[in-house]
């Protein structure tokens, strides 16, 4: 690797000679290559890549992972608030289930639903913020005050209005926090459909008489996908804390589903003996958060060009 | 200038009028409805619960019985609660010292803590302690503030026994829950001193400053912080009121009886009433905490302040 650097290093002084031939070679370089460089410098960047990675595969492999009937959710009372040892590294609930096992079961619910919830918001969110950004005027107004409606009010209270409204399930938690998150969604790609309209190209576009479903879709939006790509991954980072908060409170995924809120919920009740039940799954929550967290500011700063060097 | 500000204040009517429509009609989705909360174990005929139903107004279609509360909440009234028969703004006004006392005390623990760190690090750019700084806040950004808060409990209060679990009452009581609520934000205004002091840092006349030979601390506190205070105070003055707003989390750990508790019980009696008018009133004051803060910025810079002179237009 080091002699490989060496090398590029008597290679780019040579060409220092000619300087026009350096510049063709950069410019040469793809966008997402440069992206890719970019985001390769930040050790964060990558360390959050890495985690989310690893998570991923927890999710896809839950089941190979564990044994959902025996493990998660089956109940062998014998076991039960055992303290964290060799058997059960995690230590056992209250129902004696393996901590551990939930705790790595639970990667899957916690995934999906903020990956669904936050795919949701963002369809309605960037669909609505395009078209408010691309025509000016009434439509732009109508979306414009009804997104300041959704938004005026606070999104964990919304959330908890909707889930408790809708019943408790799974799905519905995921549209709770779908909704909740379109405002943000429309706000931030309208501001950039706006700027993004009013270049040459869109122009060209509307001259060679294209539609303007097709001008928005194909023309505008793939120029603002830089800053939702960012907000959809920090946003799953949120949207991750938003399902377990309301799954702490009982508005969420149904027992005895390992959801990682509703296993804190359940810990509290134990949390003068048996602390163990509150630490891991909680534990759990931050790293996921932390690594969607990281993977977002480290997206942000390679796909945004005025921090390039 | 007030101009702008009674502009915004009308603006924010048709903003309300929807959030009480969003919000009534999505509670009318909810399956079953207070009847049957108050009716209970009572074994109740049907005439018995149709009559119960009449005498609370729900035997109305949706629409009549939201124009009758849009009626009162024209003339200012936000109806009486179904369950506790009280008035919605006086239970409202019962809760929300509490939400605010934890909301502000939180506010000054993040002010307290993150402006000096984010200056210190800002300062020591690039060095271990800036990166330190950095990892810490991105730790207290990712953290659930409701598992932080029963992480706290453990630790402080079940094992340490220093501090008391929950409930209201002396300035012990606050230090916890005060804590919890302020850490994801003082994670995020950390990050924003930084980045605002390393961008003004950067100018000119702060050379200039240290050029006249005033001393370097009155450069960085005078000179450097003031002009970076406008993204701050932008950061602090939403997150006041996200807290505000989603208040409800850290209070069920804490047992603090504020108005997110209101709205979760009354959420679980199904309280149309009360959930409707605390979300209008919470929703208010909220709105009227984000105009401060844009108000605030034009007594902080002159150059907003002259904008507004000139009637410009946002």
């Amino acid at each position: 690797m080091k002699n490989k650097n060496i090398h590029r290093l008597a290679r780019d002084a040579e060409k220092a000679d000619a300087p026009i031939l350096v510049s063709e070679r950069y410019a040469r370089r793809s966008q997402s290559t440069e992206i890719w460089i970019q985001f390769r410098r930040n050790k964060g960047a990558i360390v959050g890549l890495v985690l989310v990675a690893i998570l991923v595969f927890c999710a896809l492999f839950a089941d190979v992972l564990v044994d959902y009937d025996n493990d998660v959710t089956g109940i062998n009372i014998s076991q039960k608030l055992i303290r964290p040892c060799r058997a059960h590294p995690f230590g056992t609930d209250d129902l004696g289930r393996d901590i551990l096992c939930r705790v790595l079961y639970g990667t899957r619910y916690s995934l999906s639903i903020g990956f669904v919830a936050v795919i949701i918001g963002m369809a309605i969110g960037v669909t609505f913020g395009a078209i408010a950004g691309y025509f000016s005027g009434l439509a732009e107004d109508i979306i414009m005050r009804l997104t300041d409606i959704l938004g005026a009010v606070p999104s964990t209270l919304m959330g908890i209005v909707i889930v408790s409204a809708l019943g408790a399930s799974t799905f519905n938690l995921m549209l709770a926090i779908g909704i909740t998150s379109i405002p943000e969604f429309v706000r931030i790609t309208r501001a950039t459909a706006l700027s993004v309209s009013r270049q040459d190209f869109v122009e060209s576009g509307r001259a060679a008489g294209f539609s303007q479903k097709r001008i928005i879709f194909f023309h505008v939006l793939p120029n603002c996908l830089s800053p939702i790509i960012v907000q959809t991954t920090l946003r799953i980072a949120s949207a991750i804390i938003a399902a377990s908060s309301l799954s702490f409170l009982g508005l969420g995924v149904p027992v005895p589903a390992p959801e990682w809120g509703a296993m804190l919920s359940i810990g509290r009740q134990y949390i003068r003996t048996y602390p163990h039940l509150t630490l891991f799954p909680g534990l759990a929550i931050m790293i996921t958060v932390l690594a969607f967290n990281l993977l977002g500011d480290g997206l942000r700063d390679a796909l945004d060009p005025k921090l390039r060097r | 200038m007030l101009k702008y500000a009674i502009k915004r204040i009308l603006l924010m009517i048709p903003v309300i009028l929807g959030v009480s429509f969003l919000v009534y009609f999505i509670m009318d989705m909810a399956p079953g409805d207070v009847i049957s909360v108050i009716a209970g174990d009572q074994n109740l005929t049907t005439e018995q619960l149709a009559e119960l139903r009449a005498s609370y107004g729900l035997d109305k279609s949706v629409f009549v019985r939201y124009l009758l509360y849009m009626k009162n909440f024209l003339r200012g009234d936000l109806g009486t609660s179904y369950i506790t028969h009280k008035p919605v703004l006086q239970s409202f006004m019962e809760k929300f010292p509490a939400t605010l006392m934890l909301t502000i005390a939180s506010i000054l623990v993040t002010i307290i803590i993150s402006i000096p760190l984010g200056i210190y690090s800002a300062l020591k750019r690039g060095t271990i302690k800036d990166n330190v700084a950095l990892v810490l806040a991105l730790l207290g950004q990712s953290i659930p503030s409701f598992w932080l808060g029963l992480i706290l409990i453990i630790v402080f209060s079940l094992n340490l026994h220093w501090l008391p679990s929950g409930g209201i009452g002396g300035i012990k009581n606050v230090i916890l829950p005060a804590l919890t609520m302020g850490t994801g934000m003082t994670a995020i205004l950390t990050r924003t001193t930084r980045s605002s002091m390393l961008d003004v840092l950067r100018q000119d006349y702060l050379q200039t400053a240290r050029a006249k030979g005033v001393p370097e601390k009155k450069v960085i506190l005078k000179h450097a912080l003031s002009n970076a205070l406008i993204p701050i105070i932008t950061i602090a003055g939403s997150h006041f009121a996200y807290c505000l707003g989603g208040s409800v989390l850290i209070e069920t750990v804490f047992a603090w009886p504020g108005v997110g508790r209101l709205i979760v019980d009354s959420l679980n009696s199904r309280d149309t009433v009360m959930v409707t008018g605390c979300i209008i009133l919470k929703s208010t004051i909220i709105g009227f905490i984000l105009l401060l803060v844009d108000l605030l910025y034009a007594v902080i810079d002159p150059r907003i302040k002259a904008q507004f002179a000139k009637g410009y237009k946002r």
